[in-house]
C-alpha cells in the first residue's frame, strides 16, 4: 500500500486557501491547514473530513513571526509533498502611504514571510530531492502602479523570488510554482469593482494550483487573458505609462 | 442599495445586499424587512428582501457525514451540485432533487422542491431531519419533527419567512451509480398524457413534456420520461459508476432580442423535440443523471434567451379530481395565445409536507413566458381558472399571483402566520414576496 500524498496549505482561512484545500483533498491529497487562528479552521478541517474522508491537520502559524519559522517547519509530523503558500494582505494604498506601519505590514506578509517560509521548506525538499513550493503572488507584482504599488511592489519581489528559487530547485528534483490569479472574488475582494470577464471564483483558483501541481507549470495566470492583459501593461513604455489612471 | 431580480429577471427591484462570513453576522444582519436568499434560482421575488437580502452561499461546509447511513450535517448555503459531485462518487445522492441542481440546500428546504419522483417519495422536507433556525426574533433554535416542531414545518416549504437557515441534517439516498435507466413513452394528447402519467405511479422518477404550441387533436401531445437508478450491472462497457458533471458548455451570454423567440421558431423545435422523442419511445436506456434531472442546466444563463425584460413562469397544482378539463382549458388558451416557450412540464405531485409547501394530490403544470403585452391579464384569468378548481400557485415561481389568488389557495396560511409571529413578534422577516401576498400593509 503506498501512503497518501499530502499538502499544507499556509493561509488556510483565505477563501483562495479553502478552495485549494479542498481540490487537494478531493484529488486524494492528504492536508493540513495552517493559519494564525486555529479555532477558526476547526470547522473548514470538518468540511475536509467529512467530503472526502481524509486526514486533516491544523497547525497555527503566522507569517509575521518570521522567528517562529524553524520551529513550525521542526514540529510538522512529516515534512508534506506539496506546500502552497495563499498568505498575502492587500491593505490600503492610501494608509500605506504616510503610515510605515501599515507599508511594513503590507510588505513582510506579501514577500518577506512567504519567501522566507518556502525558502525553509525548500532546503528540506532539496535534502530530501522531492516536493513541490507554491507560491500564490499577484498581476499586481508584475508592474507597479499608482494605485497599489506597496501590495504590487511586494509581490514582485515575491515573484522574482519564487522564480530564482525555481531555477534553482529545479535542479535538485524540486518544483516551484508561481501562481497569478487576477481577480477573484473572495472576501479580500469584496465590495470593490473588478472586471466580470477577468474575475474567478475562488475554487477555480483551488482547480489551477493542483492542476499547476500536476502538471508542473512554472508559472500559471489563472485566467489566460490575464497573461495577455499584463504583456500589454508591462510593455507599455513608462512615460506612457504614467499617465494612465490605473 | 443593488439591483436584485430572481430568475426570471422580473420583478428588479433596489435591496441592501450582505453577504456575512459567520452566522454571528447573519444574526447580526437581521434587522427590520430581512430575508435570506440562496443562490437566487427562484424565479420572482420570494428571495428578495423587503429592504435587506442576505447572501448564504458562502457558507458551504459540512459538517459532518456518516459514510454508512447517508445522514449529513450542512451549512445551508451549500448547492446540490456540490452536493452531487462530491457524494455521488461516494454513493449518495439528494433523495430529491428539483430541475436545475443550482440551488442552496437552504433554498431547496425553504420551498420544499419537489422532483420527478414527488408522487411517490415526496419532498426535499421529507428527507431533511432538523434544522439549525436563526429567528427573526434573534434565538438560534434547533428545529425538527419532535423539538420545536412548529417551526420545523412552518420553515419546509416557508419561502425563508420563519428566519434564516444556518444548517440542516439531513438523509441522504444510497446508490450505485450516477446512471439513470430511462424511458420515454409518447402521448398524443393530454389524455394519453395524464393516463401515462396515472400509469407509472410506481415509476420512481415520471414528468411530462408538453408541446404547448400543439392544438386541436394534438393538443397536451407530450414526452413522458420515466426513470430507475440503474445499478452497476447496466452501465454501458467501460462507463464510470458515477459520470462527471460538465460546467455549463454553452452559455448565452447576452439578453436575445425577444424576436428570437417567435411562432415559426417554437413550433419548428416543438416539432422535432415530439418527433425524435416519440422515436425514442419504448424500449429503455441508460442515462447520465446530469441530462435526466437537469437538462436546462446545460445551457448557462439560458434565462436571457427571454429578452430584457425577462420572463414570467406560471406553476400551478390541480387537484387530482377533475384536473383534465382544467389542464386542458388553461393549454388551450395558452396554446391559441401562442407566445408561451417551447415546452410545458406536467407532473404528478403528492402530498406536501410542510404547512406552506406547495405540493398537493395532483397534477403540476409549469409555464413559462416572456414579460411583454397583456400577459399580466391573460395570468391572472388563467388563475381563476386554477383558483376555481381548488388549486394553487407556486411561490418559488411566482411574481405576479394576487393576495385573492395566494389565499384561496393556501388555507393553512393562518396557521402559518400565526407560528411566524411566534417566532418574529416585531415582524423583521419580511421578503418582496411577503409584501405583496401576506404582510398586512
Ligand atoms: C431551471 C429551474 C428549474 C427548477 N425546477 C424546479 C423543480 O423541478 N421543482 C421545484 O420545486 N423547484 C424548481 N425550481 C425552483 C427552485 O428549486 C427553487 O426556487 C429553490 O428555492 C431555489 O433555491 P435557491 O437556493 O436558488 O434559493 P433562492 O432563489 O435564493 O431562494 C428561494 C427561497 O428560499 C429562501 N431561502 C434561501 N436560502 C435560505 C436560507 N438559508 N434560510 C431560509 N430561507 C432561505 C429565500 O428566502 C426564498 O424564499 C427550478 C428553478 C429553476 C431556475
Amino acid at each position: 500500500m503506498t501512503s497518501r500524498k499530502s499538502a499544507i496549505v499556509l493561509g488556510g482561512s483565505s477563501d483562495i486557501g479553502r478552495a485549494a484545500a479542498r481540490a487537494f483533498a478531493k484529488a486524494g491529497y492528504d492536508v493540513a491547514l495552517a493559519g494564525r487562528d486555529v479555532a477558526a479552521l476547526e470547522p473548514d478541517a470538518a468540511d475536509l473530513r467529512a467530503r472526502y474522508a481524509v486526514e486533516v491537520g491544523l497547525h497555527k502559524f503566522d507569517v509575521l513571526d518570521t522567528a517562529s519559522f524553524d520551529g513550525f517547519v521542526a514540529g510538522l509530523p512529516a515534512l508534506p509533498d506539496v506546500v502552497i503558500s495563499i498568505v498575502g494582505l492587500l491593505g490600503v494604498q492610501q494608509d500605506a502611504e504616510s503610515d510605515l506601519t501599515h507599508a511594513t505590514a503590507i510588505m513582510r506578509s506579501n514577500y518577506e514571510g512567504p519567501a522566507l517560509i518556502l525558502g525553509l521548506f525548500a532546503e528540506k525538499f532539496l535534502a530530501r530531492g522531492s516536493g513541490t513550493l507554491v507560491g500564490v503572488s499577484s498581476v499586481a507584482g508584475d508592474r507597479g502602479r499608482a494605485s497599489n504599488y506597496v501590495y504590487g511592489s511586494a509581490k514582485a519581489g515575491f515573484s522574482a523570488f519564487l522564480s530564482g528559487l525555481r531555477a534553482r530547485a529545479s535542479r535538485g528534483g524540486v518544483h516551484v510554482v508561481t501562481v497569478k490569479p487576477g481577480f477573484v472574488r473572495t472576501r479580500m475582494t469584496e465590495g470593490m469593482k473588478l472586471i466580470g470577464p477577468l474575475t474567478v471564483e475562488a475554487p477555480v483558483v483551488g482547480d489551477a494550483i493542483l492542476a499547476a501541481v500536476e502538471n508542473k507549470t512554472d508559472v500559471v495566470y489563472v485566467s489566460g487573458k490575464w497573461r495577455l492583459v499584463m504583456l500589454i501593461i508591462k510593455t507599455l513604455p513608462e512615460a506612457v505609462f504614467k499617465k494612465l489612471k490605473f | 442599495m443593488t439591483l436584485v431580480s430572481g430568475w426570471g429577471r422580473f420583478p428588479v427591484v433596489d435591496s441592501d445586499v450582505l453577504r456575512p462570513r459567520s452566522f454571528a453576522a447573519v444574526g447580526e444582519a437581521v434587522s427590520s424587512g430581512t430575508v435570506a436568499r440562496g443562490n437566487g434560482r427562484a424565479y420572482g421575488d420570494a428571495a428578495i428582501g423587503a429592504v435587506r437580502t442576505v447572501g448564504m452561499t458562502g457558507f458551504d461546509r459540512v459538517r459532518s457525514f456518516d459514510p454508512v447511513t447517508g445522514r449529513i450535517r450542512l451549512e445551508a448555503g451549500i448547492l446540490l451540485s456540490d452536493l452531487i459531485d462530491t457524494f455521488g462518487p461516494r454513493g449518495f445522492l439528494p433523495f430529491v432533487v428539483p430541475g436545475t441542481r443550482f440551488v442552496s440546500i437552504g433554498g431547496a428546504i425553504a420551498a420544499d422542491v419537489h422532483g420527478k419522483n414527488h408522487h411517490c417519495e415526496g419532498g426535499f422536507g421529507r428527507y431533511v431531519d432538523s434544522l439549525l433556525l436563526r429567528t427573526g426574533q434573534g434565538e438560534v433554535i434547533e428545529a425538527s419533527r419532535e423539538q420545536n416542531s412548529e417551526a420545523f414545518f412552518a420553515t419546509v416549504g416557508g419561502m425563508g419567512l420563519t428566519g434564516i437557515i444556518l444548517e440542516a441534517t439531513m438523509r441522504l439516498r444510497p446508490v450505485e451509480t450516477g446512471w439513470i435507466r430511462e424511458r420515454v413513452i409518447s402521448a398524443s394528447d393530454l389524455d394519453a398524457a395524464m393516463r401515462a402519467l396515472e400509469a407509472s405511479d410506481e415509476a420512481t422518477y415520471s414528468v411530462a413534456w408538453i408541446d404547448c404550441v400543439a392544438r386541436g387533436r394534438d393538443l397536451g401531445r407530450s414526452l413522458i420520461y420515466l426513470g430507475e437508478h440503474a445499478g452497476k450491472g447496466e452501465l454501458p462497457d467501460g462507463a464510470d459508476a458515477f459520470p462527471v458533471g460538465k460546467d455549463p458548455r454553452l452559455s448565452v451570454p447576452v439578453d436575445l432580442p425577444s424576436m428570437a423567440l417567435n411562432r415559426t421558431s417554437v413550433r419548428a423545435f416543438n416539432e422535432l423535440y415530439y418527433r425524435m422523442g416519440a422515436r425514442r419511445s419504448g424500449g429503455s436506456h441508460v442515462v447520465s443523471l446530469y441530462p435526466y434531472f437537469f437538462p436546462l442546466d446545460g445551457i448557462g444563463g439560458w434565462n436571457r434567451i427571454y429578452g430584457k425584460r425577462g420572463f414570467l413562469q406560471h406553476q400551478c397544482v390541480i387537484p387530482e379530481q377533475g384536473a383534465g378539463a382544467v389542464l386542458g382549458e388553461i393549454l388551450d388558451r395558452v396554446a391559441r395565445r401562442g407566445d408561451a416557450s417551447f415546452l410545458a412540464v406536467l407532473k404528478k405531485l403528492g402530498q406536501g409536507d410542510g404547512i406552506l409547501s406547495f405540493p398537493l394530490p395532483g397534477y403540476t403544470l409549469a409555464l413559462d413566458f416572456p414579460v411583454k403585452g397583456d400577459i399580466l391579464n391573460f395570468l391572472d384569468e388563467i388563475d381563476r381558472l386554477v383558483v376555481a378548481a381548488g388549486g394553487r400557485l407556486y411561490l418559488a415561481k411566482d411574481a405576479r399571483q394576487s393576495r385573492t389568488t395566494f389565499a384561496a389557495g393556501y388555507p393553512a396560511l393562518q396557521r402559518f402566520n400565526a407560528i411566524r409571529k411566534s417566532l418574529d413578534p416585531a415582524g423583521n422577516i419580511r421578503s418582496k414576496l411577503s409584501q405583496r401576498l401576506f404582510d398586512e400593509v
